[in-house]
């Protein structure tokens, strides 16, 4: 027998109030992914089959390197808000969509950021 | 919650399987399969940008396994799939400004993803072959 008071039971069972802004959100990335993605694919298309220096020196060049790091920060965020949907699609237990949802963070934060550092090297310290 | 309710047997809501695909509900599916790709595919990115960082030969390792027959056929996937799920993202785009939505221009824009991505992969990789 439970003493909680009917409003009690339900409190926290609702939505997280938190649709609008991932929705928004994934669209923004969305928007701001279309010219970056035709950046990478033409940086792409340039550095492929080209020798190890070569390709040091293009990386090097600021329109690059800003395109990239730009690409890497906005596809982890995008990436996650995506990720997280098919989670919560999919994954039905709570104890187990809680630790897959932990992941999906870590793995993003994971390659965003080694990406990031390599980047960073490339440009500020090799 | 979910859990003591799902011991006893339910009637189930019609789902995939009795459905005739139709090519927006097979383009849907596809968007989200090359969402998952990509997901995964950005490991590869930061893992060619960390041996680049780190020096010839560890550059030349991981080129090495991307020039291998299944290299290319990651990359060649990873290309297509960004460009359709790039394409899919335009779709959505048309669909939210309230554009789109009749049967025939449903259908002859999930044809174009389709036919856009692979046309573009296409060319981009015979441009690359062609220009090496």
């Amino acid at each position: 027998m439970s003493y909680k008071t009917p409003l009690g039971k339900v409190r926290g069972l609702g939505s997280a109030k938190a649709g609008t802004d991932h929705f928004w959100e994934q669209r923004m990335s969305a928007l701001a992914n279309l010219p970056l993605v035709i950046g990478v694919l033409i940086i792409g298309f340039i550095v492929w089959g080209k020798p190890y220096n070569e390709v040091i020196a293009f990386l090097q060049h600021p329109l690059v390197a800003i395109i990239l790091a730009l690409f890497v920060i906005n596809t982890c965020v995008h990436m996650r808000l995506g990720m997280q949907v098919v989670i919560e699609d999919y994954v039905n237990s709570d104890f187990q969509k809680v630790i897959f949802l932990a992941l999906n963070t870590f793995f993003c934060v994971l390659v965003g950021f080694s990406a990031l550092y390599a980047l960073a090297k490339i440009n500020f310290g090799m | 919650m979910a859990n003591s309710s799902s011991k006893r047997v339910r009637p189930l809501s019609p789902h995939l399987a009795i459905y005739k695909p139709t090519i927006t509900m097979v383009m849907s599916i596809v968007h989200r399969i090359t969402g998952v790709g990509l997901y995964f595919g950005m490991a590869i990115l930061a893992w060619w940008l960390i041996s680049a960082s780190m020096g010839a030969m560890s550059f030349d390792f991981v080129e090495s396994i991307l020039k291998s027959f299944i290299g290319y056929i990651v990359m060649i996937a990873f290309t297509w799939a960004l460009i359709h799920h790039a394409l899919g993202g335009i779709r959505h785009f048309i669909w939210d400004l309230g554009k789109g939505l009749t049967e025939q221009h449903r259908y002859k824009i999930a044809w174009a993803t389709i036919i856009g991505s692979a046309s573009l992969t296409a060319l981009l990789w015979i441009a690359g072959f062609i220009l090496s």
